[in-house]
């Protein structure tokens, strides 16, 4: 067994435990940080692929930002765990069956008989994967790109409607108001009767 | 024994499975819920992967990419449904979530 492959065999070990992890933890907080240990797994193995970059993106987009996300929301809500525990293990018996039917469908399917593709030859010392990548992304796919950006930027705008909620006590202005406003809302005129100083009263002193 | 494309693939299967008997038994917390399909994608991206590098092609590691985009823009908004979801319920089982009744 050469070197890649140990390494090979001890990453999909770590993956799998910190998947199983991630869906049996008691604590939501516990599933998210396995669930980074599971990404950051992934990461190295796209390493091994030969997917630099892909591999650096899961780590700082997903990772960085998407499982902070996660956890954010996780810590933000004040979750009964117990209540969310009720009965957890009674699907286990059709969850295993169901995945363990999956596993063994797919192992047949998937074996060395059929798919086994061995390493292709190696790459050119100076071949960079993400000048590959940059190429194909802004020629060929350069419209998915674009549609791509403007899904995230749809995504960010729907996050902040969603959540956004008025404050009773907030005063903040409204420039619409402010630019409609007519003369007559702010101006009252009224019209006062010039009075005499009544006579009387300087007679006192 | 040499790692081949086939051992790739049955990785991202057995992946792939964790996470649908994810689905099964935490079939009450939303969060976990989410956290188990975006396991799935990533089994999923495990296998574009694999297979860009086994048949030297680099279109699979585009279609990563885009996954990935897309994945990020689902995570954002279901958190965002989520927070809304316990702001308005002060629950996230998914048992209480039957105001449609159906």
């Amino acid at each position: 067994m050469d070197f890649q492959s140990l390494v090979f065999y001890i990453l999909s070990a770590i993956l799998i435990l910190a998947a199983l992890r991630v869906i049996t933890a008691r604590n939501p907080v516990h599933a998210a940080l396995a669930l980074v240990l599971a990404f950051f797994t992934a990461a190295c193995h796209w390493m091994l692929l030969e997917a630099e970059f892909l591999s650096i993106t899961l780590v700082l987009v997903y990772i960085g930002a998407v499982m902070v996300l996660f956890l954010f929301v996780v810590m933000m809500l004040d979750i009964n765990i117990e209540e969310l525990r009720k009965e957890f293990w009674s699907f286990l018996p059709a969850g295993m069956l169901v995945g363990g039917l999956m596993v063994v469908e797919m192992v047949m399917v998937l074996g060395g008989k059929n798919f086994g593709l061995l390493e292709p030859a190696a790459k050119a010392a100076d071949y960079s994967n993400t000048k590959e990548l940059g190429m194909l992304l802004y020629t060929e796919y350069v419209y998915p790109f674009e549609l791509a950006a403007v899904l995230l930027l749809v995504a960010m705008i729907a996050a902040i409607v969603l959540t956004h909620r008025k404050r009773a006590g907030n005063k903040s202005i409204n420039p619409g108001e402010q630019v409609k406003v007519k003369r007559a809302d702010r101006i009252r005129m009224v019209n006062v009767k010039p009075q005499k100083p009544d006579a009387n009263a300087g007679d006192e002193e | 024994m040499d790692v081949g494309l086939s051992h790739y693939l049955v990785l991202g299967s057995i992946l792939f499975a964790i996470s649908v008997v994810g689905i099964f038994l935490n079939r009450k917390n939303i969060i976990v819920l989410l956290m188990a399909i975006e396991l799935m994608l990533l089994a999923v991206n495990m296998n574009f992967v694999a297979f860009s590098h086994y048949l030297n092609d680099m279109t699979g590691q585009v279609f990563v990419f885009f996954i990935l985009t897309v994945a990020a823009a689902e995570s954002a908004i279901g958190l965002a449904i989520l927070v809304v979801l316990f702001r308005n319920m002060r629950s996230i089982n998914v048992e209480d979530l039957d105001r449609l009744k159906g």
